[in-house]
């Protein structure tokens, strides 16, 4: 089947290959369907219906939604996502791969391409253009922070910052690690070829891609004013800007309900014979929580904004007080997702942090059935927790004790997970590689991350601390130390195995210790600012805080200057100096690491079988076999 | 030569730390942070903060000082060796401890947290049928209505011909009875000093209880994102001696009598048309 490929593939003149389906057909379908929703289908739906019940308003909102929605669907029928069903509809044979190629080069990455090492890369890379789209809003945001009153920008430009920054953030880079690493290194630490549902994995990529887009458009629409919570009835009267913010996470819920569905899928019928769950590799556990999370809450997500959405256009009421809605059924139903997100956010993180300390350790992960516990616990809790953003919201106080204690008790198996790092690294014969201090860096600020967070899930200490740059210190120790710091430490982890090639390891211990100090000088001091009285939000504080507030913004910047650094190893390792990496680096007896780099086009030649897990170091046994062998 | 007892010393350098440094968290570090002991309910939450406080400190310790001892010592002095380390995959003792202490703190810090709570309410928001009413029998808490609507705070009297006023005033030691609503979308009222927090949301009386100390001059901010100029919410309330806050209530009654008079009456909630932008 290859060889045909291949001849195919070569015979294509490049001219030939850019009309097909491919990101350029995308983009002048999105191009159509946007015009098509906006200019033809939203006219000719309230021309007829709200203008004959003599309601005017949310006309426009109407027009930019339906313009989304269409535009959306039709860049998805240029990448060719329409084409396997209408073939199999006109009776043709099913096509089973698209895109695999190899001969295809570069171009596989702008199509639909159903190889999980391509979305893995795609996912890498989307993602990472989109984090650093987020981390500028920020840089400006402290920019405008930089004095007590209104500088830079506007206040209402300022919010839109602090919305787009939030939003990018917690919508993009909820797949930051599932999306990348999970699509790639789950299949093959399974020892499947692919995963379940390959063009699923694609889709839920480029849907990805649509939302980021439709994010960025917010600022042609006035932005939004009501950050990446939403509240309404605020964002009822919210401009058209809202309507992107709407479209975003409507888009990013339904991307990321079917990559959980992909992943669980995957990981329950697509392991190898031998890959018991007990010998399932402690990511592919926190890919699993993570997944079983996602599938679950972002559906809630999408079902909040749709009723935002019909609130802004069909004129219905759900969230609007005094007629019949309430703004605390838009709190209530929105952090019934939010809470599980934050710990789709950090869920990963742990899996990262426990997969890669035996590697740097060398010895077996230490209470792998703590570790999982610990992992399926945080999963499970993590739905009965919501309400802590609500203390003093005035929802009935008499339930505050019940979910006082389910957020303590989340920390029992958050503290599982610190359990096993501290049993690995004991007596290990540690070396600080550039993943392995980013795995550090996780241990320190998720500590302090959860230290602070039993001040917010007390309600004595919420009072005070809630809605301030406290609990926003909070959530970026748990978030930007946790996730973005395991992120790194995947990235460099990873990378030789992903493309082949070496990353620069002084650049990266540079970009590590400019990233590390700068973080907690940043979040460090916010705490402090947070207890001052500074709340979230806000483009104006007493002037007394300024110099917390400059320090801040400086600290922030070096964290910018880290990036850039990251920035410039990638450019410069990856594309000048080119030097080929080893097969295995950093002698990780993990299966991925057996295999050739890059990994060829299906895996593996047979099925391999397992019958140890990923961590005997230590232990006498045999080496893992190369791919395709026994293991 | 004797192998080193790795555990025991990590043990001791922790206990060690621990005493010196727990002391100082409480004694000197807890104590002056915000917010302070402007009323009953920031005491409340300074001591509640000094139990966290003193809890976490030889939690972070122990975490540090564990990972620290272990990344110095443990640290493989070759760079070239490819070693493996002991092939420990786990100790029953060590998780099962790990559990039982885990379990312990966290039920106590949630009890203590519930019980602190029902105390004094916490300054917090409890909506309309509060769970802590910290008021004793034979006494009664002065109601204050807090009105927010976009961008700006009054406080209606109601115990005094239902004045409103877009000063807030308090008498000193009185237990105060604040009555949180909005006309439009979600705000928080937070009295900083006082330590009180409560959201303000439309159609709904959300009540907050506070015992004043003695005169004070607090800061009050939005604390929930409400539009545009959410970061100009704020302006500054006072504790005064009862003497002063009836001459300052009668003066704003007399001033504001033609306006009271036209005012809806006082409730604890007001209905206005929903302030859709329509278009």
């Amino acid at each position: 089947m290859s060889a045909i490929a291949v001849r195919t593939a070569a015979a294509r003149p490049l001219w030939r290959r850019l009309i097909g389906f491919n990101l350029l057909t995308a983009i002048i379908g999105a191009a159509i369907g946007y015009v098509i929703g906006h200019m033809v289908i939203g006219p000719a739906i309230h021309a007829h219906s709200l203008d004959y019940i003599g309601l005017t308003a949310g006309q426009s909102d109407i027009d930019v939604l339906l313009g989304y929605l269409f535009g959306t669907i039709g860049f998805l029928v240029g990448m060719g996502f329409a084409n396997y069903p209408i073939r199999r509809l006109l009776g043709h044979p099913p096509s089973l791969a698209e895109h695999e190629d190899e001969a295809e080069g570069m171009f596989r990455y702008f199509t639909l391409c159903t190889d999980h090492k391509v979305v893995g890369l795609q996912y890498l890379v989307g993602i990472g253009f989109f984090f650093l789209i987020g981390g500028l809003n920020a840089m400006l945001i402290r920019t405008e922070l930089l004095q007590p009153n209104v500088h830079v920008f506007g206040a209402n430009q300022y919010l839109t910052l602090v919305g787009e920054h939030g939003a990018m953030m917690m919508g993009m880079i909820t797949s930051g690690i599932l999306g990348p690493f999970g699509t790639y290194f789950v299949p093959l630490m399974l020892g499947a070829r692919r995963m379940a549902f390959p063009r699923l994995e694609s889709f839920t990529f480029w849907l990805l891609m649509c939302a980021g887009v439709v994010l960025t458009t917010t600022v042609f629409f006035g932005g939004f004013q009501t950050g990446w919570t939403g509240y309404d009835p605020l964002g009822d009267q919210g401009v058209l800007g809202y309507d992107a913010y709407i479209g975003f996470f409507a888009l990013v819920g339904t991307s990321m309900t079917l990559l959980g569905f992909n992943m669980l899928a995957t990981i329950v019928v697509m392991r190898a014979p031998g890959m018991t769950w007990s010998r399932l590799p402690i990511f592919v556990w926190g890919v699993f929580a993570t997944a079983a999370l996602m599938m679950l809450a972002a559906p809630m997500l999408v079902a909040t904004l749709c009723m935002a959405a019909l609130d802004r256009t069909a004129q219905t009421v759900f969230y609007i007080a005094g007629v019949g809605g309430s703004n605390y059924l838009y709190e209530n139903l929105f952090w019934f997702f939010g809470h599980p997100e934050v710990y789709i956010v950090a869920l990963p993180g742990f899996g990262i942090v426990l997969e890669l300390l035996p590697v740097f350790c060398r010895k077996p992960l230490w209470g792998y059935r703590v570790g999982v516990a610990g992992m399926l616990g945080v999963g499970l809790l993590s739905w009965f927790v919501w309400q802590h953003h609500l203390f003093v919201s005035g929802i009935d106080a008499d339930v505050r004790p019940f979910y006082m204690l389910a957020t303590e008790l989340i920390s029992i198996p958050t503290g599982f997970i610190f359990l096993c790092a501290m049993g690995t690294v004991w007596r290990g014969r540690i070396r600080f590689t550039v993943p392995m201090l980013f795995c550090i860096g996780w241990i320190f600020n998720f500590l302090w991350g959860g230290i602070s967070g039993v001040f917010l899930s007390a309600v004595p200490s919420d009072v005070t601390t809630h809605g301030s740059f406290f609990s926003m210190a909070h959530f970026h120790y748990t978030i930007m130390g946790g996730l973005v710091f395991t992120m790194f430490a995947a990235i460099f982890y990873w990378t030789p195995k992903m493309t082949g090639l070496k990353l620069n390891e002084t650049l990266g211990k540079i970009q590590f210790w400019i990233l590390f100090i700068a973080f907690n000088s940043t979040f460090g001091p916010l705490f402090a600012v947070g207890f001052l009285g500074q709340p979230r939000r806000v483009v104006s504080y007493p002037a007394g805080l300024q110099f917390l507030n400059d320090w801040v913004s400086v600290s922030a910047y070096f964290i910018g200057i880290s990036m850039l650094i990251f920035l410039a190893n990638v450019i410069w390792s990856l594309l000048f100096v080119r030097e080929p990496a080893e097969v295995n680096p950093w002698n990780s007896k993990s299966i991925e690491w057996q295999m050739p780099s890059p990994v060829p086009l299906h895996d593996f030649e047979r099925i391999p079988v397992f019958d140890v897990d990923p961590y005997p170091y230590g232990e006498p046994l045999v080496a893992p076999a190369p791919a395709g062998g026994q293991v | 030569m004797p192998e080193i007892n790795h555990f025991r010393r990590v043990a001791l350098i922790w206990l060690v730390s621990s005493i010196v440094a727990t002391p100082l968290v409480i004694f000197l570090f807890a104590p002056i942070v915000p917010p302070g002991q402007g009323s009953v309910q920031s005491s409340g939450q300074v001591l509640d903060n000094t139990v966290l406080f003193g809890l976490s400190t030889p939690i972070a310790l122990a975490v540090l000082i564990f990972f620290g001892y272990s990344f110095v010592v443990f640290r493989e002095r070759d760079p070239a060796a490819v070693l493996d380390g002991p092939a420990v995959r786990g100790h029953a003792g060590a998780q099962l401890w790990w559990m039982i202490v885990t379990i312990t703190i966290v039920l106590f810090l949630a009890t203590y947290a519930s019980y602190r709570t029902f105390v004094d309410g916490a300054g917090g928001g409890q909506g309309p049928i509060p769970a802590s009413v910290p008021v004793p029998s034979g006494q009664s808490a002065l109601p204050v209505q807090v009105i927010a609507q976009q961008w700006q705070f009054t406080y209606r009297y109601p115990t005094y011909g239902g004045v409103e006023t877009s000063e807030l005033y308090l008498p000193e030691h009185t237990i105060v009875k604040f009555n949180v609503t909005s006309l439009d979308v979600v705000h928080s009222f937070w009295a900083y000093q006082l330590a009180v927090k409560a959201d303000a949301n439309p159609n709904v009386n959300n009540v907050a209880f506070v015992k004043t100390r003695g005169p004070l001059t607090f800061n009050v901010r939005c604390a929930e994102l409400c539009g545009v100029w959410h970061g100009y919410m704020f302006n500054l309330g006072h504790v005064v001696s009862k003497a002063q806050f009836a001459a300052w209530i009668a003066q704003q009654q007399r001033q504001f009598a033609p306006i009271t008079k036209s005012l809806p009456k006082y409730n604890p909630t007001y209905n206005p048309a929903p302030t859709r932008r329509g278009g």
